[in-house]
């Protein structure tokens, strides 16, 4: 049953496979009157090496889509496959053990732990699935995100963009076959909002990661190579190498 | 993740000594009772075993009707001083010696009993001319007490009331005072006491003369003839005893010695191991209530470990970990502390009046171990309920704002699974209090599941009863304080369960309280309504300790007062009868003079019946075995006699307590079968009464009594309620440890709120609140928890208190609503002591820096 038994976490899937496979996706909240309908189904694919983003005005799905396909939510119908496995009828032991393997998180508000250093919060994916760092990957991220200096740092001693470097990094240690991205220049400034624009934009040029990011930002969108809009539960619109003024135009369209 | 625990643990390190504190109390108080009995044993073990060291065998005189005779506290009769020439003509016996033990007083120079500290006033008989070499005794300085007007003291009284070789000192035997030169100091055993007892040694025809035992012996030492082991020796002297006298081996004198003050010791020990049980349950509440906060306070880094891929099981492991950390923590410096405590504890007690030998601090492996299990093993424990919601923290929770633990799948079931248990638990008490045929270790254990089986269901219960509790506990608080006390009514409401939690802590040491003082007013009541209808004498004449017997010879002092028309007292021994052992007192005609019971068969002139073989038996005593006037009764004498009596009369004894024994003779039969005849207690009647003029004459009269006391009768019962106050203090200090561990929960709970409100208080602070206000919001939020606790945990003592007092028989039940009341206040006082730490706290908070608190 064990995902992480099956797959080689050192041999990434060929650039242009599909890695995440999602179709007809609904997501009801309640039920009776009050019942909210969060997706009406959504079907997207993912393929590797490819940084998706997935943009939509305030309540349009676009974070419970990202949650269903995370796996930290479950939709009322519809499938999603993470690397071949169907990951809604999973339970919680099995959905860690893919989350361990194949999964990695970047958070708007960081969500590092404060009593570990720079280096500490980084490698901590591999320490809770008890696994040894591998030391020249991580020299590389640290040095990648300029961290370097910053190893035996507290989060309470950084700043936020040193911050969501940190997070970017644990994110990147385990090189899951899918990084998911919440917002992440949803609590910096713009200059620093930039620079890890450029962070996650290089992660994908020069790694290969995966990346889907849901943003409400054009500037943050536009590094994508794909961006999906979300509106009232449904993909509205998909464009590809989009500059900002195109961004704005569509979301112009979708909250009036 | 342990690495994680570990740190996390580290990053709060207030938090987690917050929590430890609960656990570091209740060890303490374990280690501490360990150390304290085990240091006494080792030094009465030592001080037994010096004492027989050069004794192959020792003979002594034991009563006839007692298995053992550390129950009583009556003397053993003495044997006759002829047994020492026929042990000393066995081929066997080497050396023999006889000797004389009894209790004598030492009187001060201010004409005062010098207190043995409820230790007895030991006497002892020393050859002086001998080579002491059965002699338990040391010189210190000075010489063997020698000839008639000679003592030697001990060690202690010695440094302690400045006597020294050579003074005069009283000593109180048989009859009154009389004045003896002190010829010598000594130690027994080695040490300068035996647990604060005084020692008055007198050559061996003083101490015949003084204790009436001319011709008698209480004691032979016998020393074995080259290759006679001391077995041989006791079983060549076994046959040739009369039936009150037993031999024994020294060595085997000198454990049964340790055994008799280990028993009294153990009881001791587990009264204390109690307490601090109730404080380790008390904790366990504590730490249960402050690892859920903390938990839920770490709702999103449990979710974020959850999304790094971490397994319910290692977040549950994780925070086992930390509870297990903090229980080894505190279990260590409990253990230590404990050392401390055991200081503590034995100042408790000789403040209380009972002074105990200690020598060397004994620190046992057993008290390790012991302190270090249970510590960890209840942090753990309490830790279980927090560790498992926490691994109901879903990952998503790691992206949501403001994420809450989900509620738990049971909670709807919650107040119907609390009265289960409060059913169940009354139930399990109902069966330990009232059903028969269970072992006494069976019995305790049901009572004590059952009770803490109460607490939990009413802790559990406490959540469902909180909102209105704080609402309407909480008024005052709205009315007194403005915009705060609302404020602080309204956070006490708003985590019913955090509350609950909190309060339940208090409410377990609060009811326990409750339970003593209800139960202790009761029996003084009922002791009360007894004498009330029993007292019919003007005085009545006690030791000056209200409870020991005193000699005969200060009643006789008060015949010859002008204007006594009766003097008449009741005398006590022991005695067996049906193979049962009985308490056996002696009357004289006079009695009913100044003592009414009911008759139940027969009228109060039977005392004045009893002649030589009459008797009369209490109603419960005739009824379980069948006897009614005319009935005979075989009964034991200690000394070995059978006393073929014949019933005269039934009395029903009051229910607070009865002034006569199972069977009852005369004085004069008494006086003859009995060794050594003492009044427990003398009632006198004079011409006048209760009048100041007749109450200097009899104290002047008891002059060289000063063992003695006169009382007029509400005297006699504020006297002898004393005992039952002492106790009663006793119990307070003791479980006022239980309390103060529930303040820090309080203290505990409030501080962790304050950080989880840090944002909320910057808010407060911002739109005009001042740090005054603030802090009072906090002092009132804890002054409500700590009367929600007095409100849970009052009426399940008083809950408690109706069920014991159903099963021990208990006639009156009275509240002590004064001492509730002062309880309540106490309740208020330790919420606002409790507030003191966090309310400071959040009166500091920096205004900006918590509104961008995160």
């Amino acid at each position: 049953m064990s995902v992480a038994e099956d797959q080689n976490t050192t041999q990434r899937p060929a650039s242009g496979d599909v890695v995440v496979a999602a179709h007809d996706l609904t997501r009801r909240y309640g039920d009776g009157d009050t019942a909210v309908d969060a997706l009406r189904g959504v079907s997207l694919d993912v393929r590797a090496g490819e940084l998706v983003a997935v943009m939509g005005p305030s309540g349009s799905g676009k974070s419970t889509l990202m949650h269903i396909l995370a796996g930290l939510d479950k939709p009322t119908t519809g499938t999603v496959e993470i690397a071949g496995t169907e990951i809604t009828k999973l339970d919680d032991q099995e959905l860690t053990k893919l989350r361990r393997t194949h999964i990695g998180f970047v958070f708007q508000f960081f969500n590092l732990l404060p009593m570990l250093d720079t280096e500490e919060n980084i490698v901590l994916p591999l320490s809770i699935a008890g696994e040894k760092p591998d030391k020249a990957w991580l020299d590389e991220l640290l040095d990648k995100t300029g961290l370097a200096k910053r190893r035996t740092h507290r989060p309470s001693e950084l700043s936020g963009g040193e911050q969501q470097r940190v997070a970017i990094s644990r994110a990147l240690i385990t090189r899951p076959t899918i990084l998911f991205a919440d917002e992440p220049t949803g609590n910096l400034d713009s200059k620093t909002g930039g620079e890890i624009l450029d962070l996650i934009r290089d992660s994908v040029n020069a790694y290969g990661q995966t990346i889907v990011m849901v943003t409400h930002e054009s500037r943050a969108a536009v590094i994508a190579d794909r961006i999906l809009f979300i509106a009232d539960g449904l993909i509205v619109k998909e464009l590809k190498g989009a500059s900002t003024e195109d961004v704005l135009t569509v979301m112009s369209t979708l909250s009036s | 993740m342990t690495r994680v625990a570990l740190k996390g643990l580290l990053g709060r390190k207030l938090r987690a000594i917050l929590t430890a504190v609960a656990i570091v109390l209740g060890v303490a108080m374990i280690s501490g009772t360990y150390v304290l009995t085990d240091t006494i044993k080792a030094a009465f073990g030592t001080v037994f075993t010096t004492v027989y060291k050069n004794t192959d065998a020792v003979i002594s005189s034991k009563s006839v009707v007692l298995k053992n005779q550390s129950n009583s506290s009556n003397l053993p009769p003495s044997f006759p001083e002829s047994l020492l020439a026929k042990v000393q003509k066995l081929p066997g016996v080497a050396e023999a010696e006889g000797g004389i033990s009894d209790f004598a007083y030492l009187v001060g120079r201010d004409g005062k009993v010098i207190s043995g500290h409820g230790a007895p006033p030991l006497a002892f008989s020393v050859h002086p001319h001998g080579d002491q070499h059965f002699n338990p005794l040391t010189l210190v300085s000075g010489t063997w007490a020698s000839g008639p007007h000679q003592v030697d003291i001990d060690a202690h009284t010695a440094s302690k009331d400045h006597y020294s070789v050579g003074q005069s000192i009283g000593v109180i035997a048989r009859g009154p005072v009389e004045q003896f030169r002190i010829a010598g100091i000594v130690k027994i055993g080695g040490v300068s006491s035996l647990g604060g007892a005084t020692m008055a040694i007198f050559d061996f025809p003083t101490a015949q003369r003084l204790f009436n035992k001319v011709g008698k012996l209480d004691a032979i030492d016998v020393a074995a003839k080259h290759g006679v082991t001391p077995t041989q020796l006791v079983r060549e002297i076994a046959p040739i005893l009369p039936r009150n006298a037993q031999v024994r081996t020294g060595t085997a004198q000198a454990k049964q010695a340790t055994k008799d003050t280990n028993s009294f010791l153990s009881i001791i020990n587990d009264f204390l191991l109690a307490f601090g049980g109730v404080a380790l349950f008390v904790g366990a509440f504590v730490i249960a209530n402050t690892l859920s906060i903390t938990i839920a306070q770490r709702t999103r880094e449990l979710a974020t470990l959850r999304t790094l891929g971490a397994t319910r099981r290692q977040v549950l492991r994780s925070v086992l970990l930390e509870a297990f950390v903090i229980g080894t923590f505190a279990s260590v410096t409990g253990l230590f502390l404990g050392l401390a405590l055991a200081k503590g504890l034995n100042s408790l007690f000789v403040s209380f009046g009972i002074d105990l030998p200690q020598a060397g601090t004994v620190f046992a492996t057993r008290t390790i171990v012991v302190a270090l299990l249970v510590g960890t093993l209840i942090t753990v424990i309490a830790a279980l309920r927090p560790a498992f919601r926490a691994t109901r923290v879903p990952p998503i929770s790691a992206v949501r704002e403001g994420a809450v633990l989900p509620v738990s799948r049971f909670a709807r079931f919650s107040a119907a699974a609390a009265l289960t248990t409060i059913a169940g638990a009354i139930a399990l008490m109902l069966v330990g209090l009232f059903v028969g045929g269970i072992s006494t270790t069976d019995r305790l254990l049901a009572i004590g599941i059952g009770a803490a089986a109460i607490f939990l269901g009413v802790a559990m219960l406490a959540k469902t009863l909180v909102p209105p509790l704080a609402s309407f506990l909480g008024w005052p608080a709205t009315r007194l304080g403005g915009a705060a006390g609302a404020l602080a009514r309204g956070n006490a409401m708003r985590n019913p369960q955090r509350t609950a939690s909190t309060a339940s802590a208090l409410m377990i040491g609060l009811a326990l309280v409750t339970l003593v003082s209800v139960l202790a007013s009761g029996l003084k009541t009922t002791f009360e309504n007894s004498v009330n209808s029993l007292f019919k004498g003007d005085y009545a004449l006690t030791a000056t300790d209200n409870f020991s017997p005193i000699s005969i010879a200060s009643a006789n002092a008060l015949t010859k007062v002008p204007g006594v028309t009766v003097v008449s007292g009741v005398r006590a021994g022991d005695g067996k009868a049906y193979g049962k052992r009985i308490g056996v007192t002696g009357v004289a005609p006079d009695i009913s003079k100044v003592i009414t019971v009911k008759w139940y068969e027969g009228s109060q002139a039977v005392p004045g019946e009893l002649g030589d073989s009459g008797a009369f038996v209490s109603k419960d005593y005739a009824k379980s075995h069948h006897l009614e006037s005319g009935s005979s009764i075989d009964v034991l004498t200690p000394a070995g006699k059978t006393m073929h009596l014949r019933i005269k009369g039934i009395f029903s004894p009051p229910k607070g307590g009865s002034p006569y024994g199972d069977v009852t003779i005369s004085t004069t039969r008494f006086d003859a079968e009995y060794q050594n005849p003492e009044n427990v207690y003398t009632f006198v009647d004079m011409t006048g009464g209760v009048t100041p003029a007749n109450t200097a004459r009899l104290n002047a009269a008891l002059k060289s009594f000063p063992e003695a006391k006169i009382a007029s009768e509400s005297q006699f019962k504020k006297n002898q309620e004393q005992g039952i106050d002492t106790l009663l203090n006793l119990l307070y200090v003791l479980l006022s440890l239980s309390i103060i561990i529930s303040l820090f929960g309080i203290v505990n709970t409030l501080v962790l709120t304050v950080f989880e409100r840090t944002r909320e208080l910057g808010m407060l602070r911002a739109v005009g609140m001042t740090r005054r206000q603030v802090r009072r919001m906090i002092r009132y939020e804890s002054i409500i928890t700590a009367l929600i606790g007095a409100a849970l945990g009052i009426p399940v003592g008083i809950v408690l208190a109706v069920m014991v007092g159903q099963a021990i028989k208990y006639p009156a039940f009275t509240i002590p609503v004064g001492t509730l009341v002062v309880f309540v206040i106490a309740a208020v006082l330790a919420g606002i002591v409790a507030a003191i730490f966090p309310a400071r706290r959040a009166g500091r908070l920096n205004v900006l820096a918590a509104l961008q608190y995160e």
